[in-house]
């Protein structure tokens, strides 16, 4: 058996460096409810773990300047929930968070895990792609700033490069009337894995919507930005000719595999059920709002 | 191989560990704390379930040197003497367990539910009990069981 060392570092510089120098031998531990499960099951036999949970930056949800969000990449579902107005701001963004796993795994497991794993069905991700988050990275060259979507490159692969670490997400400020919500089909009711997942974030103005994104999950090598159905949403009062429309954009976007959890063809025909029963949802809520 | 000292049921504890070592292996094979149980190896049955400085955990997904510093909580640390803790004795009165293999974890969960919200709904209950799994009962009296809990 390898030995293995296991490091805390307080600051993100010493992180980035401890991970740097280890190559590509070295883990982060944030949660560690996918890395822990995988290590047991022999997946991966890292040298070293950083655990970068005692990192301040990380583990922050903090206002910017332009009166938006950053939330750190280790931040659990559940201090965010506790969190006084993300929650209504981002509903949805949230709820996507909030159906990882149950209660302890809730206490635990982060968006910036979930985003590493780089799981296709990663159900906090469409979220924050829909919300047109941006992740900064910090590795031994510096920072640099990535829209969400373009971290996950495949199943189990991101654009990280080596020695880099995500550090935050950083959501825009809202206009009045805006929300979103996420919506995942799965076989059983909970502690499952999606079949398909869709988030979409709307602007409306009275029945008019002004702005829309639509991600989803689950139907393609790493989450999707449907911007054909976004499209499709904007400018219309998402009557039922331009909801058809978006729908259709998503089955189309589709690249889904075949296994026992769903076909291909379940999977791209319920992207675009998932897409109306989503976007009602979203619409309700900027309306309100 | 690391020094971990932590707090386990108001006993300070020590010990050397491989930064491998999962919490619930350093409760279980080291300080013999052998009322938390495993039931899986993907952090998804709950029987394992601690608090670690108040809140429940499940100590499967958590490596002991991560909670070096801290206060463990067990099974075993909540009876007083032979005056069981009224969740115990709740799941007691209402049959809410058969073979017992859930038990443990399933009262740590539920324990903290109630600090967390002390009178939570039936929904509530099944809600926060979706991570720990019960092959015998069918939960039916492990929700009663909590309902008395909140009662008392
Ligand atoms: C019982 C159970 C149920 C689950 N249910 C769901 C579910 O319904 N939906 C779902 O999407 N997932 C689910 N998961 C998977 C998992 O909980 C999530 O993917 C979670 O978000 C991972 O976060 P974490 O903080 O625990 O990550 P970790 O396990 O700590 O890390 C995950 C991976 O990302 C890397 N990493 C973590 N943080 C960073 C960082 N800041 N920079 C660079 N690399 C990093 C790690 O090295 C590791 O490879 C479940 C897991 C369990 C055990
Ligand atoms: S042993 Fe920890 S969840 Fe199953
Ligand atoms: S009582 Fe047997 S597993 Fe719950």
């Amino acid at each position: 058996m390898t030995d293995i060392q296991y490091v805390a570092p307080s600051t993100l510089d010493e992180a980035v460096g401890a991970y740097a120098a280890a190559k590509g031998a070295a883990r982060i531990l944030a949660g560690g409810t996918d890395l822990l499960v995988q290590m047991r099951a022999g997946m991966v036999k890292p040298g070293l773990i950083v655990d970068i949970k005692k990192v301040a930056e990380l583990s922050a949800i903090e206002k910017t300047p332009e009166g938006g969000f950053r939330i750190g990449a280790a931040v659990s579902g559940a201090v965010l929930e506790e969190h006084p107005t993300f929650g209504k701001v981002w509903p949805g963004v949230l709820e996507g968070l909030n159906l990882i796993g149950s209660t302890q795994v809730q206490g635990r497991a982060s968006a910036g895990g979930n985003l590493c794993n780089g799981s296709p069905a990663a159900d906090s991700i469409p979220g924050l792609v829909a919300a047109g988050a941006i992740a900064t990275v910090q590795g031994p060259n510096g920072r640099r700033n990535i829209p969400v979507e373009q971290v996950p490159t495949g199943p189990g692969k991101t654009s990280l490069a080596p020695g880099e670490i995500l550090v935050s997400f950083t959501l825009p400020p809202r206009p009045a009337h805006s929300s979103d919500a996420y919506l995942r089909m799965i076989p059983r009711t909970e502690m499952d894995i999606a079949v398909v997942g869709c988030a979409v974030s709307l602007t409306m103005d009275g029945d008019t919507c002004t702005a829309a994104r639509v991600s989803l999950g689950a139907v393609a090598p790493t989450v999707l930005l449907v911007e054909d159905a976004a499209k499709a949403l904007v400018l219309t009062k998402l009557d039922d000719a331009s909801l058809d429309k978006a729908a259709a954009a998503c089955s189309a976007a589709c690249n889904p595999i075949d296994d026992k959890r769903g076909t291909i063809a379940y999977r791209t025909k319920v992207a675009g059920v998932l897409l109306k029963r989503t976007t009602a949802i979203a619409a309700e809520r900027a309306k309100g709002g | 191989m690391a020094t971990v000292s932590m707090t386990v049921n108001g006993k300070s504890v020590s010990g050397e560990v491989e930064p491998r070592t999962l919490l619930v292996q350093f409760i279980r094979e080291q300080l013999h704390l052998t009322g938390t149980h495993v039931g899986c190896d993907t952090s998804q049955c709950g029987a394992c379930v601690v608090h670690v400085n108040g809140d429940s955990v499940k100590s499967c997904t958590m490596l002991a040197v991560q909670a070096d510093g801290s206060d463990v909580t067990t099974i075993e640390g909540l009876a007083n003497g032979d005056t069981l803790h009224p969740m115990q004795e709740a799941f007691r009165d209402n049959h809410g367990l058969q073979c017992g293999f859930c038990t443990p974890g399933m009262v740590m969960s539920a324990v903290d539910l109630l600090k967390k919200n002390p009178k939570p709904s039936e929904g509530e209950i099944r809600e926060w009990l979706e991570g720990n799994i019960c092959r015998c009962t069918g939960y039916h009296n492990i929700v009663k069981a909590v309902q008395q809990a909140a009662q008392a």
